[in-house]
């Protein structure tokens, strides 16, 4: 690690030490110097433990919900990304061992969403899928089951993804008239059946719609957003800043074609679709002419200021290094430590990326400065502001994380350079398959060598994982 | 139109605790040089931001200091032609202004001078409504009584959704009204019936309420930790929002006025009519008379004062409310309830010290009804509990009476259903002593026998830690007793609790001679955690409040051989102040508990303890008459009418036992007088013999154990309206000697005696206040 104190002698030797293309920029009388120093550690490869790759990860547009794919089911979408990752990939179908898929919003349908997506984009009916949950950060959570299915021995090649499906949601009948149905098949004479029929009241014909609320607070996640950006001090400035920062950082990366992981998907009756559509870049004014969403008349959180409904998909394939290297893949990147945290969902709903961002290097005895690429889910601008204003609080890090000093904030020209959730959307399961591939892409690109996913999740929890770019 | 309920909730009370803070009256503030300690404000952007904090304190309390303070640095603001707008803002976590100084009115010598104060403070207030520049009060925490007189004041109010956060006028409670302008502004600013319930009833509202109501304009959510603490941050927020809105006012941006719903104005221009008027001053001085019986002046003040200002004009309005407060101020009601509300803070601080450690775990021996009831309050605060019983049937009563308890609070909102569940998992229910090795304190409430108490005593010490504390919850048994059977007594001590255990405030702790020092303080502990108030008695058969209760039931039930009706009997009863008639209280005491009771003591304490024939009593416990429990008692009980019918079967027995009532000390108000003397002698009986440590805890235990709330077990909270505990307005019976005279008393008493004999003797030491007119129970 390079320090303010060490001689120029020392200096020299880091360069001549470098192992590796990492940057460390130095200002002098105003003039930036970039040079590579080495990082804390070479690599995270450890001896006795299996190298797991991410061979490669695509996903569909990400679309405004209510618009393109609106007559679609889920498992069409999660389909789409699959058969996408087949063609990206060239991989065999029945060379998968297992397939993992995270949802959010349930379609009644398709309960276990993965096995419905899986055979019906061709995979071999004798390959097994789950679906798993939990909230924001499901496919985050798909991925690292493959990577403990993986370590674990049991599988060599694993499918991972995510999809949400905001188009369409269970509305449900109320309580009262499901009880009623319910017994209503069960009534076995005339007479009961009506008598069934007549303790129907209007009101019970009320439907119950899905929120994206708490269960156990009752509180939405806006709601908590605008209370954690107030508690932080976030203006409502900043948080437009932030905004649209996301959006023209996105808006640049699709136009120079950086967001390869995008596939194109020809929707039934519609177009093909190859492009997300919620990237607007706005003007400061326009955005400040807003009203806020959720705290009224006086909050900061705004329909500009937070990530939008969407409907989209996203796979990866993860496999062992060997199997992948036999099967003659270049790898992108090891999937290396990951944690999972969670905190007071009432107060501390979103500051996953804080509790898991200090864990995690800690487990991989990296520092904030060794990374070189950094991917955080952005739910909303004031939570990333707040995220950020309390990994640089030292105060907070004592009394909330039982740390003895702050993580730091990640250097905001690591940050997301390519846009975020807020701009790129945030299909619930979808987004952390396209975290992970957008960090395996971005180092390739940058020439870095370690990066960070972080995320916040309903129900205040998070998580963290390093990525370590392979070697090319 | 919401009904007018004079109803003091026993949960309204400690709202009170706010109201009285610590006096700063010995500061004098002569110089003006003097740095100023309560009042401090900046200018932000042309808002004066005024923050309020009373050093001496943890709430803040309108007392002179704080008031001479105001003035200066509100006529500094008006000087100051930068500041466009104001906002007033404490910076005291969870206070933000809790009422007026009470030790500030008692100091006064007459009502003149009462009258004097409050006037100043109405013209404080008068003048910051009519300010030229517009006042925000941002509230945060309690803001009562004069607090929030003031910010009815100011233009504009904004408050926190959080729990602390409770706007009300708790006057009534004390015997006083609202003096600093409430009666003449909350009419205008919610309506009158509103207005009426919230000054009738002193009850606390919660911010969201109080916006739905108009009584503020905007709420805040509490915000959690940030870059400081969530306390701390949630004041710095609130004063953000408040400043943005002062400047809004001064901008014209925002307006104070809301724009009325057609219901609104239907309702306006129906208040507006003066015979409407003239029928709800009419219907609330009915319904006020017949739930106080007259007793308490300050209600009917309240509405003479609001009448002379909605009819005669503000000026008129004012003049009355300064008037009638400082008349208030010097009558023995308000007096008495001042210092009934003294005693309960003093019963709710622990005088044992810091317990050698803390409770917990808790383990409570019988899921009945008591055991339950001990259980919830516990795990309510956040204890782990064990609730063992020996049936499963019994201890699926038990767990549901808890589920049920806490799931009427999700359905009052006072409790998420999150809270609940969360609340719920503290609970263990068992069949077997597992656990019992880490509980810190058994908690048993088994049947009342002495025997299966010991045996219970001998199981329980089997298996419970040496540092675990033994209470035993009984009405009547000697702990002595119990404590026989122990192999440690020094760790055994007597919680009394009473029934419903969740809604009932008071909690009878009683000693013996071995009871250690530490064990005490901790059961004391556990109790003021449980939200009690609690006094702290010797051991004794009936210890303090069964052992009074006792010959009064004795009294009543002669008094119904006598051939008052179980019905006169409750409105002589009650007319006297009792919250509940004595047949009633029996019925809901239960008729077999009573019996029992009546039997043990009178076996202790011989025929000081007669009366009424127990027979009577044991008659009709055999035919089932329990008492409301078993559905008859002195009573019918229904599953609907409203109307209680005398129990046919009871009367008959009653004829059965028929006694002729001698005429000289037979007329309601002798009846009346009898009940009492019985109660009130016995109470400074067990004074004399050290039962009681002191008077005042005498006049709590009375006051807070025995106001039987009147629909046990049922499911609506008292829509019965029973307001004050009894001897409230004269606040327990050593109170109640102070005022009526301890000479008249004993007067009264020999002339039963004459009639009775032993049972009216009154006790030494009445007999010593009586002979000197200047010793009193309380100074």
């Amino acid at each position: 690690m390079l320090t303010t104190n060490q001689s120029s002698y020392d200096l020299f030797c880091f360069i001549l030490q470098r192992s590796k293309k990492e940057k460390c920029t130095f200002h002098f009388h105003n003039t930036t110097v970039n040079i590579f120093v080495a990082k804390s550690k070479k690599t995270l490869a450890k001896p006795g433990v299996k190298n797991i790759v991410l061979v490669d990860g695509v996903r569909t547009p990400f679309l405004q919900s209510g618009t393109i794919y609106a007559d679609l089911m889920p498992h069409d979408l999660a389909r789409a990304a699959l058969q996408g990752l087949l063609n990206r990939t060239g991989l065999p179908k029945d060379a998968v061992d297992y397939i993992v898929y995270g949802t959010v919003i349930q379609e009644v349908k398709t309960s276990n969403v993965a096995r419905e997506a899986a055979l019906g984009a061709g995979f071999s009916d004798k390959t097994p899928a789950h679906t798993v949950t939990m909230a924001c950060i499901s496919s985050n959570q798909a991925m690292t089951t493959a990577v403990g299915l993986i370590a674990a021995g049991q599988c060599d090649a694993v499918v991972a993804g995510g999809v949400e499906f905001m188009s369409d949601v269970p509305i449900r009948h109320s309580r009262r008239m499901r009880k009623t149905m319910l017994s209503l098949n069960k009534a076995k004479t005339l007479g009961a059946r009506l008598s069934l029929l007549g303790s129907i009241r209007l009101a019970h014909l009320a439907p119950e719609l899905p929120a994206v609320a708490e269960f156990s607070t009752a509180e939405t996640m806006g709601h908590s957003a605008d209370r954690l950006a107030a508690a932080f001090g976030v203006s409502r400035l900043e948080q437009d800043e932030f905004a649209l920062r996301s959006h023209t950082l996105a808006k640049k990366a699709q136009d120079s074609g950086l967001l390869s992981d995008v596939i194109s998907f020809k929707v039934p009756g519609k177009d093909i679709v190859s492009k997300d559509n919620g990237i607007r870049p706005s003007t400061m004014e326009q955005m400040a002419k807003l009203k806020p969403a959720f705290i009224k008349p006086h909050g900061t959180v705004t329909a500009a200021n937070s990530s939008f409904l969407t409907d989209g998909a996203s796979a990866v394939l993860i496999m062992s290094e060997e199997k992948a290297l036999a099967m003659g893949y270049k790898p992108k990147a090891y999937l290396r430590d990951f944690v999972y945290v969670s905190q007071d969902p009432k107060d501390q709903l979103l500051l996953g990326p804080t509790y898991a961002t200090p864990k995690v290097l800690e487990k991989s005895g990296l520092t904030l400065n060794d990374i070189d690429v950094f991917e955080f889910h952005e739910a909303f601008a004031g939570q990333i502001m707040a995220n950020l204003k309390a990994m640089e609080s030292d105060w907070f890090a004592q009394t909330y994380m039982g740390r003895k000093t702050k993580v730091g904030a990640p250097p905001m020209e690591k940050f997301n350079s390519w846009g975020g959730s807020l701009s790129l959307g945030h299909p619930f399961a979808a987004t952390g398959c396209r975290l992970v591939t957008t960090v395996a892409h971005r180092l390739q690109k940058e020439g870095g060598q370690y990066g960070l996913v972080a995320a916040c999740a309903a129900g205040g929890q998070g998580h963290a994982m390093v990525i370590e770019a392979y070697p090319q | 139109m919401a009904s007018v309920r004079l109803l003091v909730t026993r949960s309204g009370c400690t709202a009170l605790k706010a109201i009285t803070g610590h006096g700063q009256r010995s500061l004098s503030v002569s110089s003006a040089v003097l740095a100023r300690t309560h009042v401090s404000y900046e200018v932000k952007d042309n808002v004066a931001v005024v923050r309020i904090n009373d050093p001496t304190s943890k709430v803040n309390t309108l007392g002179r200091h704080m008031q001479a303070e105001l003035v200066e640095v509100i006529n500094e603001i008006w000087g100051n032609s930068a500041v466009k707008s104001a906002v007033l803002i404490s910076s005291k976590p969870g206070s933000f202004i809790a009422g007026a100084d009470l030790n500030m009115f008692q100091a006064c010598k007459t009502a003149e001078e009462v009258s004097y104060l409050l006037q100043a403070g109405q013209k404080m207030f008068e003048q910051i409504e009519k300010s030229p520049i517009p006042f925000v009060a941002a509230i945060n925490g309690s803001c009562l009584g004069g607090g929030l007189e003031f910010a009815i004041a100011c233009q504009y109010r904004i408050a926190t959704k959080s729990k602390k956060t409770i706007l009300g006028t708790p006057e009534v409670m004390l015997g006083l009204l609202p003096g600093a302008g409430g009666t003449q502004r909350l009419p205008k600013m919610v309506g009158l019936p509103a207005a009426f319930d919230m000054m009738l009833t002193g009850r606390n509202i919660k911010a969201d309420k109080a916006k739905k109501m108009g009584l503020v304009h905007q709420l805040v959510e509490p915000l959690g930790p940030g870059l400081k603490s969530a306390e701390e941050r949630t004041i710095e927020y609130l004063e953000e929002v408040a400043v943005d809105f002062a400047k809004g006012l001064a901008d014209k941006k925002v307006t104070v006025e809301k724009k009325k719903g057609l219901m609104q104005k239907v309702q306006d221009f129906v208040m507006g009519l003066p015979p409407v008027r003239k029928q709800i001053y009419k219907t609330v001085h009915n319904k006020v008379m017949k739930q106080s019986k007259g007793l308490y002046p300050a209600p009917l003040k309240i509405i003479e004062c609001v009448q002379t200002g909605i009819e005669k004009g503000n000026a008129a309005g004012y003049l009355s409310e300064s008037e009638n407060f400082g008349k208030l101020a010097m009558t023995s009601v308000s007096r008495a309830l001042i210092g009934l509300f003294y005693g309960q803070v003093a019963c709710k601080k622990n005088h044992f010290g810091q317990p050698e450690r803390e409770v917990k775990k808790l383990a409570v021996l019988g899921a009945g009804l008591m055991g339950a009831g001990i259980a919830q309050v516990t795990i309510d605060k956040g204890v782990a509990t064990i609730l063992k019983d020996t049936t499963e049937e019994g201890l699926a009563r038990g767990q549901q009476q808890v589920y049920k308890g806490l799931n009427d609070k999700t359905k009052k909102k006072s409790l998420t259903t999150f809270e609940r569940d969360r609340i719920m998992s503290l609970l263990s229910g068992q069949l077997d002593y597992r656990g019992f090795e880490n509980a810190d304190m058994v908690i048993e409430a088994v049947f009342e026998d002495l025997s299966i108490k010991h045996k219970v005593v001998k199981e329980v010490e089997a298996v419970i830690p040496p540092h675990c504390i033994f209470a035993t919850n009984t009405s009547a048994l000697p702990i002595k007793d119990i404590a026989a059977a122990s192999k440690r007594p020094e760790k055994l001590i007597g919680m009394h609790y009473f029934s419903p255990v969740d809604k009932m405030q008071l909690l009878e702790i009683i000693t013996t001679s071995k009871t250690s020092k530490d064990t005490t303080a901790s059961a004391v502990a556990v109790g003021l955690k449980q939200g009690k108030v609690i006094i702290v008695v010797g051991d004794g058969p009936g210890f303090y409040t069964t052992r009074c209760l006792a010959p009064m039931l004795a009294e009543a039930v002669r008094a119904l051989q006598e051939g008052v009706g179980p019905k006169k009997l409750d409105s002589l009863t009650t007319g006297f102040g009792f919250p509940v008639g004595a047949a009633t209280l029996a019925d809901e005491v239960g008729i077999d508990v009573a019996a029992h009771v009546a039997e043990d003591l009178g076996k202790a304490f011989g025929t000081r303890f007669g009366g009424g024939n127990i027979e009577v009593l044991k008659m009709m416990v055999q035919k089932g008459f329990k008492g409301r429990k078993s559905g008859k008692g002195c009573y019918v009980y229904g599953a609907k009418s409203k109307e209680k019918k005398v129990n046919s079967g009871a009367e008959d027995i009653l004829k059965s036992f028929k006694l002729t009532a001698p005429p000289a000390v037979s007329a309601d108000e002798d009846i009346q007088y009898r009940l009492v003397s019985r109660f009130v002698n016995e109470a400074v009986l067990c004074l004399q013999e050290g039962i009681l440590p002191d008077p005042v805890q005498g006049d709590i235990g009375a006051v807070f154990g025995l106001g039987f709330p009147p629909c046990l077990g049922g499911n609506k909270i008292c829509k019965v309206n029973f307001h004050n505990p009894p001897f409230s307005h004269i606040s327990g019976p050593f109170r109640f000697v102070d005022s009526y005279g301890a000479d008249k008393l004993v007067q009264k008493m020999k002339h039963f005696e004459e009639a009775y004999g032993n049972q009216f003797t009154p006790c030494q030491l009445l007999l010593d206040h009586a002979k000197d007119s200047s010793k009193r129970f309380h100074k």
